[in-house]
């Protein structure tokens, strides 16, 4: 198994497309997961996954199958999804949220009777507006716990660097809800 | 902002966005329309000849006034190119 696996990455870093497409099957979930966890929009989600492997299709020869398909891709789909918050930023009205982050913010019950779900709108609109380098930083550790080596690697980072993106980004939450006259 | 605000802040942030966890995925398969983007891609014609950034405009433009105002310069002009 592990022979087969380490000869498809060979055959894909020589650009076969049978290998490529091998590769597309076994992690196009695993890469979807993750982009979705940054943009958390299902439909911008696939739009990138294919965007992500129309990039690594194209870096075939960069690859070096040492170092494993997975985090590669990763950090490709992590640069993908970052350039797709700084276009969306600019595109729409900054308090603006996707659809679904709205239904999902009124619809969720949040464990602390204390926090209204006025107060959860305007702390996901606030997110929103935090530059994406901030946010996407803190959606992976916080939101969604993940391992700081785990983003560190993705954003291609130190783990000193992710702990000062995510203090960062909840600071300038903090004072944004502040401004709106919301204490955390 | 102390380790108390900090943390007041992440369960704050973690009510407002709940995770998407691991289980999600596509709602299709996105081969073929990968296989769509592949072909889009290698039927988009390569632009032969020099792509002329904004830079190398304002070069040929300058080149041009400093020419036109200073005739006697062509021979430098000429000399380093």
């Amino acid at each position: 198994m592990q022979n087969g696996t380490s000869d498809v990455l060979n055959q894909f870093r020589q650009g076969d497309a049978d290998a490529f497409e091998t590769l597309f099957r076994l992690h196009q979930r695993a890469v979807y997961g993750w982009i979705l966890r940054i943009v958390r929009d299902p439909s911008a989600a696939e739009e990138l996954t294919v965007e992500s492997f129309w990039r690594i299709h194209r870096a075939h020869a960069r690859f070096e199958p040492a170092q494993g398909f997975e985090g590669w891709a990763r950090r490709i789909a992590t640069h993908a999804a970052l350039d797709w918050l700084r276009a969306n930023r600019t595109r729409r009205a900054e308090s603006e949220l996707s659809t679904e982050t709205v239904a999902e913010v009124a619809a969720s019950a949040a464990p602390d009777p204390a926090v209204t779900a006025e107060i959860r709108l305007k702390t996901a609109q606030a997110f929103g507006r935090l530059p994406p380098k901030l946010r996407i930083a803190a959606t992976l550790a916080v939101v969604e716990d993940q391992p700081q080596k785990d983003v560190a690697a993705a954003l291609r980072i130190s783990v000193a660097a992710v702990k000062l993106r995510v203090f960062r980004a909840l600071r300038l939450l903090k004072k944004d809800l502040e401004g709106q006259g919301i204490t955390p | 902002m102390n380790e108390h605000d900090r943390d007041r802040m992440k369960k704050l942030l973690q009510q407002a966005l709940r995770p998407v966890g691991a289980d999600a995925e596509p709602a299709r398969d996105l081969w073929p329309a990968m296989l769509r983007r592949l072909d889009e891609e290698s039927v988009t014609p390569v632009r032969a000849g020099f792509n002329w950034a904004w830079f190398d405009g304002a070069l040929a433009a300058g080149l041009v006034v400093i020419v036109a105002s200073f005739p006697a310069a062509i021979p430098l002009v000429l000399y380093y190119l």
